[in-house]
């Protein structure tokens, strides 16, 4: 039996996508990954992909859709090009990661959870993102920025419109 | 000159390591520098990062705060001309600026972090790495392996406290031929990450305590549930097993015996829940991570029904320490109780935030104020949460509690998995309440009614009380719901979730009822009870705060006192932190 890992669907077309998928429907508890596959193949699970894996693995597509929208990183949304996090944790909680939040909502114009028009920017807010001794945080696509004020976040944002 | 070491987990990466790395690599490279750049993990003091570590042959010197345009001038007067620049060093054989943050630790599970190159398989080796397991398969049987676990005292370091060597003796005589091992990296507690740190400092540790547990159950297969939000922690374990792999120390006849491991990496997709251990397993078999009801434990039935050993990060990083030591070694540290040490994550408003290993036993005023240096802008020290979600705030005239499962539990909080985060004056603590209650709710699975329901009707009444719209006997109510919270759950997740709002109530009910009965929230924290206002006497009309405010509450002419709009005001703050002459008063 094949080991799947994430990184084999990174970039994919939708052909390939399909053909890893049949190689390794069989791996035992493998609907997670698959997922996990699928999102990071199309940014989000397209409804196609549940009919598509729900036939791989013979699982019903409600069933599917009840362990999607239980865990917090599988969306049925796209997301912007640009994805902010916002950490939540204890320790940006008490050292200001609601003034943070509200000065990226000004500057976005968005809230948590939501996309920005243009499809630039989503923003979404993440329970802990363990960095908690450079609180508070944000998390920018893979990149984190600690120690902010609200008047860094402004100069953050303009450097990922410049690019 | 033998080697550089830059801290480089993420923290050190957040705080600009890589740009400091990348600047060392070029210096070196131009000045055509005979010496090896290495990454290592995290060092512990994260309030010092960037730190990089230069090592001659007499002696090691390192360097915090490091930033790019320092680089040039380390790497000119230290490396070249041989003259350290003393003012940057914090510790070396003559300086020792911060011996009071280390005085007091005693490192066991962070042994290697911040010293060994965690992608490299050698170093571990050449710092007794893998000599335990070897240990094991070649002088031990597997019950002897158990006994020097229960000997040593060591208790499940994920929070509940469980002796480990029971529970692999569990696991061992569950009957069955097909057993598992796994690792529960599913750090979820907000303001916790020793096990993000310990797993991008020492991956390999951590392997290797699932192998003498997989040699002691007799598993040979194991996985390592990790968050998704833990990118790096993800890589460095699988190189780690791939360098295993490679060399024989996974696989079939792992050190040429006739014992058979395989570990796999599952990545978590984002469930509190699923740190407690059969909404884990659930999730490792691709279902929604529900738990179920105990017995049967895991060890008699696991993971696809198979007897199954859960260990967390910190637990199995022990393992290799305590073979080689002996269990005495560790058993000598700590209480009656509770033994060896522990690792905590120091954060909020506390002076030095990072990663401490302390023996069992050290008051907690010792961590904060000898190791963690006191609070932040001198302000009052008030109190100091534990556990995170499911455990409590504890007040500061309890600081000469001493760190111990039992005595800890006794306050209403929990050990935990070690997350410790100061509170000062100017946290509110209804509001923190509200906060991780606010949490819970959130990741209640959904499945005990008490639990789903139960904390949304706390969470509504936090808020009232907040938003200054508190109802007579709320607290009581509070209370109520609490405990038939605590009493109606299945797992951990709804036992514990009252545990914050209960311990608040208990120490700080006074804050309650001034929210409840004045509408007035003593830390200034809850935007719906403060008012901002102008002191005429102190205002000189710079108009600094009129420009910074966002909504334009602001009014008055230059040079004369202003004043703010009171139903326009949205209570932002920006006005009080910008005025120069403290004429903005919070009340």
């Amino acid at each position: 039996m094949t080991e799947l890992k994430k990184s084999d669907f990174e970039k994919k077309t939708i052909a390939d996508f399909k053909k890893d998928l049949i190689n390794k429907r069989k791996q035992h508890g493998s609907l997670i990954p698959l997922l996990q596959s699928a999102q990071d193949s199309y940014g989000y699970i397209p409804e196609k992909a549940i009919y598509y894996i729900s036939e791989l693995v013979d699982i019903p597509s409600a069933e599917i859709y009840g362990v999607i929208t239980f865990y917090s990183q599988f969306r049925l949304k796209p997301l912007g090009k640009h994805v902010i996090r916002i950490c939540e944790g204890t320790a940006c909680h008490v050292n200001g990661a609601k003034t943070i939040l509200r000065a990226l909502q000004n500057e976005l114009g968005i809230s948590i959870e939501e996309t920005s028009d243009d499809g630039f920017f989503s923003l979404l807010s993440v329970a802990c993102l363990g960095c908690c001794s450079i609180s508070p945080v944000i998390m920018i696509d893979e990149k984190v920025y600690g120690k902010l004020t609200p008047n860094m976040i402004k100069k953050i944002i303009k450097e990922y419109k410049k690019a | 000159m033998k080697e550089i070491k830059v801290g480089l987990a993420t923290c050190g990466i957040a705080a600009g390591g890589m740009l400091v790395y990348d600047e060392l690599k070029k210096e070196i490279k131009n000045n055509r520098i005979e010496v090896e750049l290495k990454k290592t993990g995290c060092m512990g003091m994260c309030y010092k990062e960037v730190l990089v570590e230069v090592k001659d042959d007499s002696d090691s010197y390192l360097y915090a705060n490091v930033t790019p345009d320092k680089v040039k001038q380390i790497v000119y007067e230290h490396i070249i001309n041989k003259k350290p620049v003393k003012e940057w060093i914090i510790k070396s054989k003559d300086i020792n600026k911060e011996d009071a943050f280390f005085k007091k630790q005693k490192q066991i599970v962070l042994r290697n972090c911040g010293i060994i190159d965690p992608s490299s398989v050698d170093d571990y080796i050449l710092n007794n790495g893998y000599k335990a397991i070897q240990k094991c398969l070649n002088e031990y049987s597997k019950m002897e392996v158990i006994d020097i676990i229960i000997k040593s005292g060591l208790r499940g370091r994920g929070g509940g406290g469980f002796p480990t060597g029971l529970k692999w003796k569990f696991a061992s005589q569950a009957a069955g031929e097909k057993k598992y091992i796994i690792c529960n990296a599913d750090e979820g507690d907000p303001g916790a990450f020793m096990d993000r740190s310990t797993i991008e400092g020492d991956p390999h540790s951590i392997i290797e305590g699932m192998m003498i547990a997989g040699y002691a159950i007799q598993a040979d297969e194991a996985y390592i549930y990790v968050r998704a939000e833990y990118p790096l922690a993800i890589e460095r374990l699988l190189t780690a097993i791939k360098q295993c792999e490679e060399r024989g120390f996974l696989g079939k006849n792992i050190f040429n015996s006739n014992m058979d491991f395989k570990i796999r990496i599952k990545e978590g997709a984002g469930a509190f829940v699923c740190g407690e251990e059969t909404a884990l397993i659930s999730s490792i078999e691709g279902k929604r991570g529900v738990p179920r009801i105990r017995p049967p434990f895991p060890a008699n039935k696991g993971l696809w029904g198979k007897p199954t050993n859960i260990n967390n990060v910190e637990t199995y990083a022990n393992i290799p320490w305590i073979i080689m030591n002996g269990p005495q070694a560790f058993s000598s540290m700590g209480t009656e109780k509770s033994k060896g040490t522990k690792v905590f994550a120091l954060a909020g408003k506390i002076v030095r935030s990072g990663l401490a290993e302390v023996p069992m036993g050290i008051t907690i005023n010792e961590i904060i104020y000898d190791i963690g240096g006191g609070i932040v802008d001198g302000k009052k020290f008030k109190a100091v949460q534990m556990g995170g979600p499911s455990g409590g705030c504890i007040p500061a005239s309890m600081g000469d509690l001493k760190i111990d499962y039992d005595e800890i539990t006794k306050t209403g909080a929990i050990m935990g998995s070690g997350g410790l985060i100061v509170l000062d004056e100017t946290t509110c603590m209804v509001d923190l309440a509200k906060f991780f209650l606010n949490f819970t709710q959130n990741e209640s699975c959904g499945k005990c009614t008490f639990c789903r329901i139960g904390t949304k009707r706390m969470l509504e009444i936090l808020e009232r009380i907040t938003a200054g719209a508190g109802k007579e006997g709320d607290i009581q109510l509070l209370e109520e719901l609490a405990y038939k919270i605590k009493n109606s759950s299945l797992c951990g997740l709804g036992q514990t979730a009252p545990n914050p709002v209960l311990t608040t109530i208990k120490y700080f009910r006074d804050e309650y009822e001034a929210h409840n009965k004045e509408k007035r929230c003593p830390a200034h924290s809850c935007v719906s009870l403060l008012t901002y206002t102008i002191i005429e006497d102190k205002c000189i009309g710079c108009t600094l705060c009129a420009q910074k405010c966002p909504v334009n509450a602001i009014s008055g002419k230059t040079k004369e006192p202003h004043k703010i709009k009171q139903d326009a005001c949205i209570k932002c703050g920006l006005c009080y932190d910008s005025c120069k002459f403290d004429a903005i008063e919070k009340i």
